[in-house]
């Protein structure tokens, strides 16, 4: 029944490697930015508080499919000549998921007490360093379970690179079925593999969550 | 700056490229009203079914919401138009490939069916805020299964859950993007006809994206009225 799964198999599954890719760049680079994002949002100063709170708003209300398409009409503006889907969609999940990132990030800075940092400072360290060894590696633990399910979201949003052309996963699947009219079992393959991904993926949540809550850390 | 690029903001109101954002955002809110009540309707049968004492049912549900939340939306919307009328048989098949705006059906459909398994989670969670004393003292009243959940649990749960449910219901009009992949004309479609049409695509999109926020402030602030009205009294912080 699969067999035009089988007859097509290493295609397909070039495509998930490039999904897989994708994923990579957008979740490290989104949880980097996300990381200072989050700390922005909670910034005493006006012109960095703003500004950040702007950006984050701003994109939230908008469909991930048209930031892909904007940022795929931008850069070959601002790099001078046209632009490959890779990059470009790099670019664009990592400003986007950025913010949901940044707000994962917040409200795990937000629940680390006053007296914590506090005393952090009185120790003579600086605002970066309890950043560094105190509130974000804190933060981090608590915020895991929700760090796993934003992510496990960012790997089902990389396929909407399909609209720029970008030969992930499903513009594969398409390419495939376009020749061989089996949709059922191509676009059920592809919902498959989806599905197991992310199942493992939230059976990760779902330990760090047990651990957290055991240890309780959250 | 390599290229020179000359904008030209006109494509946002010049006949006939107005006209087109405006149809496509029509389009966008129908798509996205029609989703949502499946999403609500669907979405509180199952997340009840979620917490009933059958284990079969009970079943169904967390396979409902597992399922549909782990495969993406887009690859959804390619199934069930594409694989959809297939499953009906080969007759069939051909009579639903005619019917006209078959793919705007499909969208409402397909992003009704996902968005009601987030639904479901949010109508979960807040059952499971509703303490068990609660639950015994309905059915203590003498009142049903049914009859306790449709004149207490469903009502109370979904004044509770009215936050989470204004994300969701914001998140249908952004969803409904992810239907210009099936062909249907909707405000992020459009936008991108009109770069095919003019190669103004940034001007275009950066159009649509302040119409989306636009209609997503709209939403919300619609929702706090609702908010306000349905609020129950003596609940901390809302």
């Amino acid at each position: 029944m699969f067999d035009a799964v089988g007859r097509n198999f290493g295609f397909l599954m070039g495509g998930l490697w490039v999904t897989f890719q994708l994923s990579f760049f957008a979740l490290t680079g989104g949880i980097l930015l996300g990381m200072i994002v989050g700390l922005a949002r909670l910034s005493k100063k006006p012109w960095i508080y703003y500004p950040v709170t702007a950006y984050v708003n701003f994109l939230r209300n908008i469909p991930l499919i048209l930031v892909i398409f904007w940022f795929y009409f931008v850069m070959p503006i601002l790099v001078g000549r046209s632009i490959d889907p890779f990059p470009s969609a790099v670019i664009s999940f990592i400003i986007f998921e950025a913010t949901y990132f940044g707000e994962i990030f917040r409200a795990g800075y937000q629940t680390i007490s006053k007296d914590l940092v506090n005393a952090s400072y009185a120790t003579g360290m600086t605002y970066w360093k309890t950043a560094r060894y105190i509130t974000i590696p804190i933060a981090f633990r608590r915020m895991l379970p929700s760090l796993i399910t934003q992510s496990i979201v960012t790997f089902q949003d990389t396929s909407l690179a399909f609209v720029i052309g970008l030969r992930e996963l499903v513009r594969r699947t398409s390419i495939v079925d376009n020749l061989e009219v089996r949709s059922i079992e191509l676009y059920g393959f592809a919902a498959l593999v989806y599905l197991v991904v992310c199942l493992i993926g939230s059976q990760i949540s779902h330990y760090f969550e047990e651990k957290g809550r055991k240890a309780s850390i959250i | 700056m390599g290229l020179t690029y000359e904008f030209d903001w006109g494509v946002l109101w010049r006949y006939p490229y107005g006209m087109w954002l405006l149809k496509g955002l029509g389009l966008t809110i129908a798509i996205g009203m029609a989703a949502w009540i499946i999403a609500l309707a669907l979405g509180i049968l199952i997340g009840t079914l979620r917490i009933t004492r059958y284990r079969l049912l009970r079943w169904f549900g967390t396979a409902y919401v597992e399922v549909l939340r782990n495969i993406p939306l887009l690859v959804q919307l390619f199934f069930w138009f594409y694989a959809g009328p297939m499953l009906f048989g080969e007759t069939l098949s051909r009579k639903i490939n005619h019917i006209s705006g078959l793919n705007i059906w499909v969208s409402i459909i397909g992003i009704g069916l996902y968005t009601a398994s987030r639904v479901a989670e949010h109508v979960r969670a807040g059952f499971a805020s509703i303490g068990r004393d609660q639950y015994q003292a309905v059915l203590s009243t003498g009142m049903t299964q049914i009859q306790m959940y449709r004149y207490v649990i469903i009502p109370y749960a979904l004044r509770l859950i009215i936050p989470p449910l204004t994300t969701e219901f914001l998140t249908v009009f952004k969803n409904t993007s992810i239907a210009m992949t099936i062909g249907v004309a909707e405000l992020t479609f459009q936008s991108y006809q009109i770069d095919a049409d003019t190669f103004h695509g940034l001007e275009a999109t950066t159009g649509a994206m302040f119409i989306y926020l636009i209609l997503g402030i709209t939403v919300v602030k619609f929702m706090n009225i609702v908010e306000k009205k349905y609020k129950i009294q003596g609940l901390v912080g809302r």
